[in-house]
């Protein structure tokens, strides 16, 4: 029964926490800048206006791609919350950003195909890193299953510190945040018309956002696995992790694609897989 | 049916250069710099037309740019306002009489709200936008009552038949 309850309530509760962190995410990158800042509900206006404005369509596809993606965010999300297996759950989160892809190329305009090229680009640069994230987890616990890891009373971020941080590395592509937002960016000064939601307006620019909630949660909760032996230590790693991702964010420029690129599997190869590699020789020595 | 207005709490804001010169451009950037802040407001600059629901424009119009403001404002989802801010942007200003000028924007799609001015000050383009919530906030009513009244027509219609 436990698993279900976890679903559910991250189905009801991660757009809500979503919304927030997204809030307190621009009042801090103001504060940051020297500004106010808009009020911490902010992201919940503009979700709410979207709903209210008219939905431009150029091709119907394109609304059932973006409702595809919602829905497989929200599942693999649900899945890692229920206690489910960490493999599956990569696996759907990356089906659904091919949705997004896919939705982006259903219509003809070239900033919409851009952003999705681009996506795509993202989506190379930083699966190596998930997997490993995975694999690396499974060497500490011996179990692939998240109810498994969180259950852990190993410390496994002492085991996996390169794989901590070339996982952080890959959080900045995944958070859309500088210098890694190529496809698209929470700042418009920087972009090519609007990326890959050139073509979404509305209801469906509203979809996007939310699956977006959906992801953050879900991957500070993948952050969170690294902690997981203590509770308390978990939550303010977290959280330390995440204003870091804003303080990078605020203080870089957006590199070229091919930058970050490198930068994926450089983390991937080097931190990651060296990481990897000096844990398994330690496994075999019997340290 | 949604009576929540949040459209008032969240505009979004595009902004065309039809033939401006720079002046009044300049102050439109400088409302988002830290001194008049206005995302505090939730206003944002997007790029991107099909997010946007203000249009402010600065400088009139020119015979090659006609086409460029008429697209732009066709991509804009409804509800929409638009916003002419400095003298060109109303009349043309002192460049009116020249060859390659049209006129104010009004010359080719609807303004709501003219911020006069040479160059607009920021607080009065805060202005402006703010009365241009106001139209929006109408607009956006006007549109939900005609797309009540369409459902209830179908519902009757399918009713009698």
């Amino acid at each position: 029964m436990n698993w279900l309850i976890g679903a559910v309530l991250f189905l009801i509760l991660a757009p809500v926490a979503g919304g927030l962190i997204a809030g307190i995410d621009r009042k801090i990158t103001a504060r940051m800048q020297g500004r106010v800042g808009p009020p911490l509900l902010q992201p919940f206006y503009d979700v709410g206006k979207l709903f209210e404005k008219e939905n431009v369509v150029v091709t119907t596809a394109q609304n059932f791609y973006v409702l595809v993606y919602l829905i497989f965010i929200a599942l693999s999300g649900a899945l890692f919350f229920a206690g489910g297996d960490l493999l599956l759950i990569v696996f759907a989160f990356t089906l659904a950003h091919v949705f997004l892809v896919l939705g982006a190329y259903a219509v003809h305009s070239p900033y919409s195909h851009i952003g999705a090229e681009r996506e795509l680009i993202q989506l190379m640069a930083y699966e190596p890193m998930v997997i490993l994230a995975a694999v690396g987890l499974y060497m500490v616990t011996n179990s692939f299953y998240v109810a498994d890891i969180a259950a852990t009373t190993v410390p496994a971020i002492l085991y996996l510190p390169g794989v901590f941080l070339g996982f952080a590395t890959i959080l900045t592509i995944k958070l859309r945040k500088s210098p890694f937002d190529i496809s698209t960016s929470h700042h418009a000064h920087q972009e090519i018309v609007k990326g890959i939601t050139t073509e979404f307006s509305g209801s469906t620019l509203a979809q996007v956002e939310i699956a977006h909630w959906y992801e953050n949660v879900f991957l500070l909760g993948f952050v969170y696995l690294f902690f997981s032996w203590n509770p308390v230590i978990g939550v303010v790693a977290v959280a330390i992790t995440y204003a870091a991702e804003i303080f990078i964010d605020n203080v870089t420029a957006r590199v070229r694609w091919q930058a970050a690129l490198k930068s994926g599997w450089l983390a991937a190869g080097i931190l990651g897989l060296g990481n990897l590699a000096i844990l398994s020789y330690m496994m075999l020595g019997g340290a | 049916m949604s009576t929540m207005a949040f459209l008032k709490r969240s505009p979004w804001i595009l902004h065309y250069d039809a033939s401006s010169c720079n002046g009044c451009d300049i102050e439109v950037l400088a409302c988002l710099t830290p001194l008049y802040d206005v995302e505090r407001f939730g206003i944002i600059n997007t790029g991107n037309p099909k997010h946007a629901d203000i249009l402010l424009i600065t400088g009139g119009i020119n015979e090659l740019n006609k086409a460029v403001v008429r697209n732009l404002y066709e991509q804009m989802p409804e509800p929409k306002v638009v916003v002419a801010i400095g003298a060109c942007a109303a009349t043309g200003g002192i460049f009116r009489e020249c060859y390659n000028i049209t006129g104010g924007v009004d010359k080719v799609i609807p303004v709501d709200v003219y911020v006069p001015g040479c160059a607009a000050r920021p607080e009065q383009i805060i202005d402006g936008v703010v009365t241009a919530l106001g139209i929006l906030e109408e607009k956006r009513m006007k549109m939900s009552g005609a797309a009540q009244t369409k459902e209830e027509t179908r519902h009757a219609v399918g009713e009698s038949t």
